[in-house]
């Protein structure tokens, strides 16, 4: 259901990026100059999307009825980890088990090994992709709105309402937020929309601050006095002169936070109030794998691996993005 | 009450934009920026009226407040017998058609990201002129065709025009929503002299057809004495002298108006030798001098300069603010009879204006 | 005539731009004699600046001085000085004055700390000597109170004495030339009139010669001697003060001068010049005013005219030119 959210606003997104004809001119260039990742978001996109679609039925022979009844999403069915869950631990591409030497049920298939439980790494790895995804994706959905009402709104009508937002926002920033985000999520619980919106919570500033501080120069403009001058109203305004030209900013703002997003939840998991199934569990998990020896490592590489491409599939983005806008901006000051 | 004429297109009367300073953390104000302080002004309907000054005197500041863009402090604002300034906010809106501005930098005044066409429509849209986009698109092909741009391009960006063409966007705008009255603010100051050229004969033309009346604020004298009817010399706020530009510039009589129109460089190249004749620096708005806002600068001043406010010297065509005003009737008379005897009598002896050729 | 102080010939400034180097600046030579002030007058982008700060060896990066240029001073060729002996004349021999007073001081120390470092750095000198020097000049340019306006701030100055900040600061190592870059252009018209004076003033008491860039006519005839006009990336026509401004040859210039508003022109229109000024690289192919030209004929759009000579201090860059003078 979230998902079917997420695919909507990016359906949104991309028909107003399509429109602007600022974007159209530039897309190309975008692809130019960052194809690996592009191709990289892409691929996480696609398996997160393979995961979000599920079903129930199919499932193997031998199955008790709850296990019938479960949803199975695609990546469930391509790996079937119900086929090739091993014991315990198994190293990578290894016939037999870490410890006892037994022999695997699927040998030699195993990229990343197998974890405590004996589940594949790589569809572990596979799985915490979604999760990812929704943390950054939906927890923006949340943020950016919520930031730009208030942001806009205090750049814009100034006076009181400036005061009440910059009040609000320097309340909420002299908390730490690290120590909220483990308060709210004690309070509200563990799931994946209590965890978005307390990441949201907390996040929301930097985003308000931001589409404050253009809005107060924007309001300045002498396109807006001209505007006001024509009668345009105030709503209009933000709508039609505002918000144009502060998307750009906070596009770049959303790409470079989404990393931050991420990464603030492998922090949460790592305390034990993160989301099931995130890289962050697994690299939890690898806390006390690391501690052995011999070293337990493909756990934690794999978590890693994924995240370490993720972030820098969406930081390098943002830098290609940022320097598409900026000197564009400057040539078209001319 | 002053006596207002009756056929005047604007009137202003004790115009005051005061900015609070703020400072501390709590915000508390502690002094005021007298952008505007005092100014009187009447507008005739077809003349064209120069507003001029140095940086700081306030002239802008002047044209913003008439439009509301920034509410005035003090004073009143009369367009065609009605009391702007009393009126609300939604009330106000219906005028703001009839005035409109064209504005000095050309690339600031037009959204980056709206076209041609949504910039120049922007007005039409806001007061529903034009009964659908085609009907508004037609119209500005016509208002493109009229400032001399080819309406073809009116899918393009601002930023692929030059500083010209974005002014003559700027001017279909603001023709758009048909008004009275168009204030130009420094609209020709950031051209080159040749596209300036171009720019004050589209001026030219535009009024004589549309019958427009103009505020033309400028800090540019030469503009001054080829384009408007009359000149109004700002200093600090005030208006120092108002007057037939002609009679302005060949008999100034406030010390001001003779230093500024002492400062020009003359293009003769058998007359040279700019002397300046004002004294050091223009003050700051925020700490005007006392009394005369002048006298510290003014070679002429007497003592009572600083102490008490300049009257207001009745001219054949207009006044001067200045105490050493040659054929002032009388002798430091009260300033609310001079205001009235001002405002009754000179203007309307002289006529509005010459029709234009 | 005396050999100039300086002497500019066949300047050619390229930038990167379509298709390769673009010239901005084409084959323009000037010259100026000691103590005289030269005033280059054009529009933007004619490329006038980028002149200025090309004999100062400042062209900013991606610009180049084409090897065919030559820029002599006092005897030397400058593009063939080192860079330290170049340091040495910029700010020594040769000072320079920009358009923006606001932004060519440093906001956090104070102006006569700034004249002071450039002093020093051009001469040997004790600090309180230098300090000296400073309170001189200042006075030289015109400050009231010198001595108490050395600590003082750019911020706490107007726009006028931080102007008069940055001439003292181009004059204190007695330059025998000035480069003036639009210097009055962001100025009150009161306070033109005070730069304009002190400009005429010490030019005339310290011989220095000026070169003037700048747009306005106006100023032109209050301090130039000798006037170039540029359009497009070359000169014009050149002239002295008299002719130039008296009777103008070439019909840019003479439009230029038509649409500067006069009162005598009350009522009707301005001369107008028809178009736009062509951007560098877009350059019509031979005289680069002939598309808006109100006299071009056949020969304008075939062949680039060279210098016809009007009369021993007048000269124009126009086929029409030409044939009047020939015919």
């Amino acid at each position: 259901m979230l998902v079917v959210l997420l695919l909507a606003g990016s359906v949104w997104l991309a028909r107003v990026v399509s429109r602007d004809r600022f974007w159209r001119e530039n897309a190309s260039q975008l692809w130019r100059r960052r194809p690996i990742a592009l191709i990289t978001l892409a691929l996480f996109v696609g398996i997160g999307l393979m995961d979000s679609i599920g079903w129930v039925g199919g499932g193997t022979p031998g199955d008790d009825d709850v296990a019938a009844l479960r949803s199975r999403t695609l990546i469930d069915r391509l790996f079937q980890p119900e086929r090739i869950t091993e014991s315990s631990y198994s190293a990578p591409l290894a016939s037999v088990s870490f410890y006892g030497g037994q022999p695997l049920t699927h040998p030699g298939r195993h990229l990343l090994g197998t974890d405590i439980l004996g589940r594949d790494v790589v569809y572990r790895t596979a799985k915490g992709v979604r999760v990812a995804l929704l943390i950054g994706g939906f927890t923006s959905l949340i943020v950016i709105p919520i930031a730009l009402l208030f942001g806009v709104s205090a750049g814009y009508f100034g006076k009181r309402i400036d005061d009440a937002v910059f009040f609000l926002m320097t309340v909420l920033a002299s908390v730490p937020s690290l120590l909220l985000l483990i308060a709210l999520v004690m309070v509200m619980g563990r799931g994946t929309l209590q965890v978005c919106v307390a990441l949201g919570i907390t996040g929301w500033v930097h985003f308000c601050r931001i589409a404050r501080g253009e809005t107060l120069k924007l309001r300045e403009a002498e396109f807006v006095d001209a505007a006001r001058a024509l009668g345009v109203s105030d709503l209009t305004i933000i709508r039609r002169h505002v918000l144009p030209n502060i998307a750009h900013l906070i596009i770049i703002t959303f790409a470079l936070s989404f990393t931050g997003l991420v990464l603030a939840e492998t922090i949460l998991s790592y305390l034990g109030i993160g989301l099931e199934g995130s890289w962050g569990q697994m690299i939890d998990q690898a806390r006390n794998e690391l501690s052995r020896t011999p070293i337990i490592w493909w756990n934690l590489t794999g978590a890693s691996l994924g995240l370490f491409a993720l972030v820098l599939a969406v930081n390098m983005i943002a830098d290609a993005l940022r320097d598409i806008i900026d000197p564009r901006t400057r040539r078209e000051g001319q | 009450m002053t006596v207002l004429s009756a056929d005047a297109l604007l009137e202003v009367r004790g115009l005051q934009t005061w900015f609070p300073i703020r400072s501390g953390v709590l915000r508390r104000v502690n002094g005021a920026v007298r952008a505007v302080d005092g100014v009187d002004l009447t507008v005739y309907p077809g003349e064209t009226l120069a507003l001029v000054g140095e940086s700081g005197c306030g002239k802008t500041t002047v044209g913003r407040t008439l439009l509301r863009l920034v509410e005035p402090t003090g004073g009143n604002i009369w367009f065609g017998g009605v009391n702007l300034t009393r009126l609300s906010r939604d009330a106000f809106r219906p005028y703001r058609q009839k005035m409109q501005i064209v504005m000095q930098d050309p690339g600031a005044a037009l959204d980056p990201r709206l076209t041609v066409r949504d910039t120049i429509a922007e007005g039409m849209d806001a007061f529903g002129l034009g009964a659908n986009a085609e009907q508004r698109t037609q119209r500005v092909a016509d208002l493109m065709r009229r400032v001399s741009l080819d309406p073809e391009l009116m899918w393009r960006y601002p930023h692929e025009f030059s500083g010209g063409q974005r002014q003559r966007i700027s001017i279909a705008r603001a023709l758009a929503v048909e008004p009275v009255l168009l204030i130009c603010d420094e609209a020709t100051s950031a051209l080159d002299v040749s596209i300036q050229a171009q720019i004050l004969n589209l001026l030219g033309e535009l009024k004589a057809e549309r019958k427009l009346t103009y505020l033309f604020i400028t800090h540019d004298l030469g503009v001054v004495r080829y384009f408007a009817d009359r000149v109004a010399v700002m200093y600090l706020g005030r208006i120092v002298e108002l007057g037939r530009t002609e009679r302005v510039f060949a008999e100034p009589a406030h010390p001001y108006t003779k230093a500024l129109l002492a400062s020009i460089p003359s293009l003769d190249p058998e007359r040279r030798g700019v002397k300046p004749m004002a004294l050091g620096d223009v003050p700051s708005p925020s700490r005007p001098p006392s009394g005369c806002h002048f006298h510290p600068r003014c070679a002429v001043r007497l003592a009572t300069c600083s102490r008490y406010d300049p009257p207001v010297m009745p001219l054949r065509d207009g006044f001067s603010r200045c105490v050493l005003t040659p054929d002032a009737e009388a002798s430091q008379p009260d300033r609310a009879d001079i205001a009235m005897a001002t405002s009754s009598k000179s203007y309307s002896a002289d006529g509005t204006t010459e029709p234009q050729p | 005539m005396s050999t100039p102080l300086l002497a500019v010939e066949n300047l050619v400034l390229t930038f990167p731009g379509e298709g390769g180097r673009v010239a901005v600046v084409d084959k323009v030579s000037l010259a100026i004699g000691r103590g005289e002030t030269l005033a280059l007058v054009g529009e933007s982008g004619c490329g006038k600046s980028l002149t200025a700060l090309a004999i100062m060896r400042l062209l900013p990066k991606p610009g180049r001085i084409e090897a065919s240029s030559r820029i002599e001073f006092d005897g030397r060729n400058l593009l063939e000085l080192s860079v330290p002996e170049m340091r040495s004349i910029r700010g020594g021999a040769i000072g320079m004055i920009f358009q923006e007073p606001m932004t060519s001081l440093n906001p956090v120390t104070s102006v006569g700390q700034q004249v002071l470092e450039a002093v020093l750095l051009h001469e040997k000198v004790s600090r309180r000597a230098a300090r000296e020097r400073v309170i001189e000049l200042f006075q030289m340019v015109g400050i009231p109170d010198p001595g108490a306006r050395f600590g003082a701030y750019p911020h706490q100055l107007s726009g006028g004495l931080k102007q008069r900040v940055m001439i003292a600061t181009a004059m204190a190592m007695r330059p025998r030339l000035l480069i003036a870059d639009e210097p009055t252009t962001a100025l009150d018209a009161t306070i033109r009139a005070q730069i304009l004076e002190l400009l005429r003033q010490l030019s005339a008491t310290t011989g220095t010669a000026v070169l003037l860039i700048t747009h306005d006519f106006g100023v032109v005839n209050e301090i130039a001697d000798r006037v170039a006009v540029m359009y497009a990336g070359m000169i014009v026509e050149e002239g002295t003060r008299r002719d130039l401004l008296g009777q103008p040859r070439h019909p840019y210039a003479q439009g230029l001068l038509k649409s500067i508003p006069r009162p005598e022109a009350r009522g009707g229109r301005l001369e107008e010049i028809k178009g736009v000024v062509p951007r560098p690289g877009r350059w019509p192919p031979a005289c680069r005013f002939a598309p808006r030209c109100p006299s071009a004929f056949d020969r304008c759009r075939a062949e680039l005219p060279h210098r016809t000579e009007v009369s021993p201090s007048q000269g124009a860059w126009c086929h029409l030119v030409e044939y009047e003078v020939h015919a």
